[in-house]
């Protein structure tokens, strides 16, 4: 339990998935200028990344053993069809979903986030629990990183910052702030 | 995208394609890439695991201090044995691995061993002789830890080199505050949870493994004892 | 689409339109492994092979495969090349292979290859499909080595391995660890459009100072 427990803080906080190890950099960028639509992407993507923790599993348990240089190819095909019939399904079921977290999907999943989480399970021998754990504390961490920024960018909008900093450059400004405040929970989780 | 709203849009596109052309182009697709994938695969994978092997190989011998030779053990139900059970993957199974002297006589094991460092997992392995309860060698083999202060505990020769003769189960101290026990084990300055991260990992690795080493008995498990 | 010459399709992925600088794709990678020159190249490497091969192959194909299928097929060719740059880097530079990890997996999802498809490769021949390739990824290339050239001399105090300043240099070792990618980046772009702001500041100068010669 304690391995779990360190798994998902360790993905969430110290090894953020954003600002640490530079996966789902797209909607950090693209998607963090509000902070309820920043919310609404982090949701989707814990919900991404949960499925893909079980598909990578279940990849890796019963069809990869065989087969290991189809790892990337498969993973990317069965990802992309598995959330693009979670997809339909959830614009069936319930349109208010779909209208909140639905039109984010088809955009997470070509998100490296989700292809890196697969893979850095599959590299650390990560079983059906531990990817789960893993898949929740990496979505945690994106969602906090993704509603952060967004706070911060609400407020910079308004603010008279030099002129030549503006757009993309002030966003990587904050964002390496950001991650180097985050250095600062490095040791929270170690073994001393 | 046009603003025009047409009631059903979709007599307005191109005829729509066989759904059995795209599943045959995707099929005929796929095939290539696996072909081509095989192929690689085929003719890169012995030149990789000769290479992981080599690495393993030296680090093991490194820690081992001494012996030339090892015979790989798997933990199988709480025991040591030298034969795979049939079904199991290697992979997944715990190993430690024996070290064996000139004459063929086992001499110490190498046991692998892994610990949440300051930032990310510390991997390492380190020799142990049972017949002494001393360490002979540590050696870290991946860490993410700070570049400067805690990758000191895989790059300084000071801190690494002064593992070989202490006995378990290892204290961590102070640089310089000994008291020259054996078991005593000096920190980096500014690095002490790092530092502290390696003596705890061997500790417990130990800890673990101990009865198991000390109950094997190479030969018992198998006419092959001393084959690798 | 307005007609391009070869030059224009070589030359605009390399300044004017860099994918990392201007374009803002591939970011992933040139945050993540650009903390040394070494890893830079070899980063920008492997992902200049991916393109090119795509490129090609998806020119080639590009009246074979039917418009629905097009990005699944698109995908199923840059993951294949992945795969095989990745086995090939393991067999022959191991090092660098356990240096890049996983990233080398992710070139995959870097959305410049496979925009660079989409876009261009899907609709052209195979020669000016190549030096669009050639073109972006030497961008690419030249963007990861001045990320991991600036890192690298500040973070370690060295180039690609060689002590530049000698013993009593304390590197500023923040540089090579994650906030020193995005502060890089994020400086490099500053820069980039103070240069720009200056140079329009520079023309409409110079404009006014030709319109007013010829009022005169």
């Amino acid at each position: 339990m304690g391995d779990l427990f360190w798994i998902l803080l360790s993905a969430m906080i110290v090894n953020n998935f954003t600002l640490a190890m530079f996966l789902g950099l797209c909607p950090f960028f693209g998607v963090s200028a509000r902070v309820e639509t920043a919310l609404r992407m982090g949701l989707a993507n814990i919900f991404v990344l949960v499925l893909t923790a079980l598909c990578s599993w279940a990849l890796n348990t019963y069809v990869l053993v065989y087969a290991p240089y189809l790892r990337l190819i498969s993973f990317i095909v069965v990802i992309a069809s598995l959330v693009q019939i979670v997809e339909m399904a959830i614009k069936k079921l319930s349109p208010t979903l779909f209208r909140q977290l639905g039109i984010f999907l088809p955009l997470i999943t070509t998100n490296c986030a989700i292809l890196g989480l697969a893979i850095f399970q599959t590299n650390r021998g990560y079983g059906l629990a531990e990817g789960l754990f893993f898949a929740v504390g990496a979505g945690l961490g994106l969602t906090l990183a993704l509603v952060l920024m967004a706070s911060i960018r609400e407020t910079t909008e308004l603010s008279d910052v030099p002129d030549v900093t503006r757009g993309t450059g002030l966003v990587l400004i904050i964002a390496g702030t950001l991650s180097l405040a985050f250095m600062g929970f490095a040791g929270l989780l170690s073994a001393a | 995208m046009s603003a025009e709203v047409t009631p059903s849009p979709e007599f307005d596109e191109a005829p729509p394609v066989s759904p059995f052309k795209l599943l045959g182009t995707l099929g005929i697709a796929g095939a290539l890439a696996g072909l081509l994938l095989v192929t690689v695969f085929q003719i890169t994978q012995p030149s990789i695991q000769a290479y992981k092997a080599k690495v393993l190989r030296q680090a093991v011998l490194e820690v081992l201090g001494g012996p030339q030779e090892y015979e790989t053990l798997y933990v199988v139900d709480g025991a040591l044995t030298n034969e795979l059970p049939a079904g199991a993957d290697a992979r997944a199974l715990e190993k430690v691995y024996l070290g064996i002297d000139e004459d063929g006589s086992p001499d110490g094991f190498a046991i692998p061993a892994a610990k949440p460092g300051f930032q990310d997992v510390v991997s390492l392995i380190f020799g142990y002789d049972p017949a002494t309860g001393q360490l002979r060698g540590m050696k870290v083999l991946a860490n993410k830890e700070t570049p400067g202060l805690g990758d000191s505990i895989e790059k300084k020769a000071w801190f690494t080199g002064q593992f070989a003769g202490r006995s378990v189960p290892l204290v961590a101290v102070k640089k310089g505050t000994g008291s020259g026990d054996a078991t005593e084990v000096d920190m980096i300055t500014g690095a002490t949870i790092s530092s502290r991260t390696v003596i705890k990992a061997i500790n417990e690795a130990l800890e673990r493994v101990r009865g198991m080493v000390d109950a094997y008995r190479p030969g018992a498990a198998g006419a092959g004892g001393a084959e690798r | 689409m307005k007609a391009t010459t070869p030059t224009q399709d070589l030359m605009r992925g390399i300044w004017r339109e860099n994918p990392v600088l201007v374009q803002m794709l591939g970011l992933c990678p040139a945050l993540a492994v650009t903390n040394t020159v070494a890893n830079s190249l070899a980063m920008g490497i492997a992902t200049f092979f991916v393109l090119l091969g795509s490129s090609l192959l998806v020119s080639l194909l590009r009246h074979l495969i039917p418009n629905e299928v097009r990005i699944s097929a698109y995908i199923l060719i840059i993951a294949t090349f992945v795969t095989v740059a990745e086995m090939g880097l393991e067999a022959i530079v191991p090092e660098v292979h356990k240096a890049l990890g996983a990233f080398i997996a992710l070139i995959v999802v870097n959305c410049m290859i496979l925009g660079r498809q989409e876009a261009f490769a899907s609709k052209r021949p195979v020669g000016r499909a190549l030096l669009d390739a050639v073109g972006t990824g030497v961008g690419f290339l030249i963007a990861l080595f001045l990320m991991g050239a600036f890192r690298e001399i500040i973070g370690m105090g060295s180039f690609l391995g060689q002590p530049l300043f000698g013993p009593h240099y304390e590197p500023w070792v923040v540089m090579i660890l994650p906030p020193g990618g995005f502060l890089t980046l994020g400086a490099l772009l500053i820069a980039l459009s103070w240069f720009q702001k200056r140079r329009a500041a520079g023309a409409a100068t110079a404009a006014a100072l030709a319109a007013e010669g010829g009022a005169a």
